[in-house]
């Protein structure tokens, strides 16, 4: 440190003529510092790092080996089966018929605007957690966070003890404006909303976090409103972010059963989602359940693969 | 050498090292002096940040068209006082006035917030939105100032243009090289036609030979700049090319400030005098003598008296082994403690009455059978030295 500046100081006081080319070279290679000049030795010790312990190079223990495969078969297996059982030759028929369309119709339609509830609440909610010292933030998001571990039925339950005609909340909505939530199609995709909202505000908080703040104080110095820089910097940046929350989201709300069927009943057309319509075609109709089952397969398939930069990509 | 002895330059209250501010009296600035004294000041500012564990107290005024640097070790309190200046961090005390306009001024809790300040700022790593094109980068800032999309964008080409990157306009930052990127982050807070242009180390993050270049095109815009800009940086080279006038920055208060070459040839702290590569004592003088507190003398050019430096450049030392048959009075055993190449010549770090450094040519260190721990004898002509009122 001391033999830098004094070294830099010398050609300073050697003369004007000098001054820029033999500064700069000092000075250069201590900015540079954080990047070539220290660069060979870090590289150097992965690589030693990387020799020592390479993943292929030592035989995997069998009492580790065993459980991985069997519990690998155990998750696989099941999927295996629904393949195999399918009734691929009447299937066209299965999937084509009106009750099957219903069911999928009101799924889709209700999945996809329980996210879009999501987002229109869960991202401000994400922002305010990430970028406030609101009082009680961790309060706040430990409950925001309870719906991912409560069990679905008990969410479907405390939304009609809430939402119900004779709620809290649903006894004054029915009485003030004559609306019923509970076992209406909108009931569906509020269960689905309760369920689905905090993936997406976890995942958005997490992009919030990652997300440098100081871009926003840049846009503040170039006269955005924090409204504005939240809008057109903060936004765009976590795009990816909010793409993969909602799509968790979508899933989540796509497969709900518990919140569903406690707070939205089972009305075909109307409340019966796909997941009910499988329970129940379980019961007067197998084939049809897993025909219903594939189709549900088919598009978590497809979700995962939607998702596989943010998922798969990690080795 | 011979250049009349100034009292020190521009602020009223330049300061001694190890002492305080002497207007930290309670009470703030008294507005009368503050207004004699910035009659022709675009900016007037007194910030004062107070923290846990750092505080910054620092008075800074400019003239339109003046850039000062603000220079300083790491942790002085430079990057505090340039986000004050930009309203991303609240004063605790002081006042900010731009243009006349007050801007701050926590005593009437008066904080006017980062968007609404005539105010550009570059960022240390620029901090270009990687989601917009370069052009849309420098646009922003019209954009939201109200200006319409297509004006904006035309305001933003020939910003580029400007910069010499208008084949660039569509490019994201990220494809941008270095110097580029600097060019881009530039013009992006030009655009915004601030009254204030604040630069946060604005070549740190460049390789050395593109520095060269980006900082003769920063001087460039800088002297075509016709309002207030402040640039903050731990580089002496940096702060001397492009600033009019440095104000070095330690422990969150001014140490000194004046013009690149006043700083440089009479510097008042180590810090200073290691960048500018002198040795640097500071003593009591009585007419062409200077005693050391540890009771040191040395014999300068110059007839001074009381508390004052003493500066020498390591090339006015001379050395021996065997103590030399001259009249020097500057005269001191010492022992090599350290010898490093620099360029072509050595320098010898030398322990002792006085520690200093020495420079000498590698034949001269071969002669002398100079290394660590040799006992050698050290002479400094006073014609060399350069003796100041602390």
């Amino acid at each position: 440190m001391k033999d830098r500046t004094t070294a830099r100081g010398r050609s300073r006081t050697t003369g004007p003529g000098r001054d820029g080319v033999a500064g700069a070279g000092p000075d250069g290679a201590n900015e540079a510092s954080a990047g070539p000049a220290t660069a060979p030795p870090r590289r150097r010790g992965t690589r030693l790092r990387g020799t020592r312990r390479h993943p292929g190079s030592q035989r995997v223990p069998v009492t580790l080996l065993l459980p991985a495969l069997l519990g690998l078969a155990f998750l696989v297996l099941p999927l295996i089966g629904l393949l195999v059982r399918a009734p691929w030759s009447g299937l066209s028929e299965q999937l084509t018929s009106s009750a099957v369309w219903d069911a999928l119709r009101l799924s889709l339609i209700c999945a996809t605007a329980a996210t879009g509830v999501s987002l229109v609440l869960g991202v401000p909610l994400a922002w305010l957690l990430a970028r406030t010292e609101l009082p009680g933030r961790r309060l706040i998001r430990a409950l925001v966070t309870l719906p991912l571990v409560l069990p679905p039925v008990v969410g479907g339950v405390a939304l009609l003890l809430v939402l119900g005609r004779r709620g809290i909340v649903g006894s004054w909505l029915d009485s003030a404006f004559g609306i019923t939530l509970p076992f209406t199609t909108t009931g569906v995709v509020i269960a689905e909303t309760f369920v689905a909202m905090p993936f997406l505000v976890i995942s958005v908080e997490g992009a919030l976090r990652a997300a440098d703040p100081r871009f926003e104080e840049a846009a503040a110095t170039l006269g955005a409103s924090r409204l504005t820089a939240f809008r057109r910097v903060t936004l765009p940046m976590i795009a990816p972010g909010i793409a993969a929350g909602a799509v968790l989201a979508w899933a989540r709300a796509l497969g709900e059963f518990g919140a569903t069927i406690t707070f939205a009943g089972n009305f075909p057309g109307r409340t019966q989602t796909m997941p009910l319509a499988v329970y129940l075609a379980m019961e007067s109709d197998p084939e049809a359940a897993i025909a219903l089952s594939l189709v549900l397969l088919v598009v978590s398939v497809a979700v995962l693969v939607g998702l596989r930069d943010r998922w798969m990509s990690t080795p | 050498m011979n250049s009349p002895h100034r009292t020190s330059p521009t602020t009223p209250d330049t300061t001694t090292p190890g002492t305080t501010t002497p207007d930290t009296a309670p009470g703030g600035t008294p507005p009368a002096v503050t207004a004699a004294a910035t009659a022709g000041a675009a900016l007037d500012a007194r910030l004062r940040v107070d923290r846990a564990a750092f505080a910054l107290d620092l008075a800074l005024a400019a003239a339109p068209g003046e850039v000062v640097a603000l220079l300083g070790p790491n942790g002085a309190g430079k990057s505090t006082a340039l986000r004050a200046l930009a309203g991303l961090l609240p004063l605790t005390g002081g006042h900010l006035r731009l243009d006349g306009r007050v801007l701050e001024d926590p005593a009437r809790r008066l904080h006017t917030p980062a968007e609404q300040r005539p105010v550009g700022v570059v960022f240390q790593d620029y901090l270009l939105f990687p989601h917009l094109s370069a052009l849309d980068n420098v646009a922003f800032g019209p954009r939201c100032q109200g200006r319409p999309r297509r004006e904006a964008r035309a305001e933003a080409a020939a910003w580029l243009e400007r910069m010499g990157l208008a084949e660039y306009a569509s490019v994201r930052p990220g494809r941008l090289s270095g110097g580029q990127a600097q060019r881009v982050a530039l013009a992006r807070a030009l655009a915004v036609r601030p009254r204030l242009l604040l630069l946060d180390e604005p070549l740190a993050a460049l390789d050395a030979r593109t520095r060269l270049d980006v900082r003769a095109q920063l001087r460039r815009h800088l002297a075509d700049f016709e309002a207030v800009a402040v640039l903050v940086t731990h580089d002496p080279l940096d702060a001397m090319v492009l600033a009019d006038r440095l104000v070095v920055i330690e422990d969150g208060h001014e140490v000194q400030s004046g013009s690149p070459a006043e700083v440089a040839r009479r510097p008042r702290t180590d810090y200073i005098a290691r960048l500018v590569g002198l040795n640097l004592y500071r003593g009591r003088a009585e007419g062409t003598r200077v005693t050391l507190p540890d009771g040191t003398v040395l014999t300068t050019a110059e007839e001074l008296s009381g508390p004052a430096f003493v500066a020498f450049p390591p090339s006015a030392v001379t050395l021996y082994r065997e103590r030399p048959q001259s009249s020097a009075r500057n005269l001191w055993q010492a022992e090599v403690t350290g010898l490093d190449l620099h360029g072509d010549q050595v320098r010898a770090e030398l322990s002792g009455a006085l520690p200093m450094a020495a420079d000498l040519t590698p034949a001269a260190v071969a002669e002398l059978g100079l290394a660590p721990g040799t006992a050698v004898w050290a002479s400094v002509k006073a014609t060399q030295t350069h003796a100041y009122p602390a």
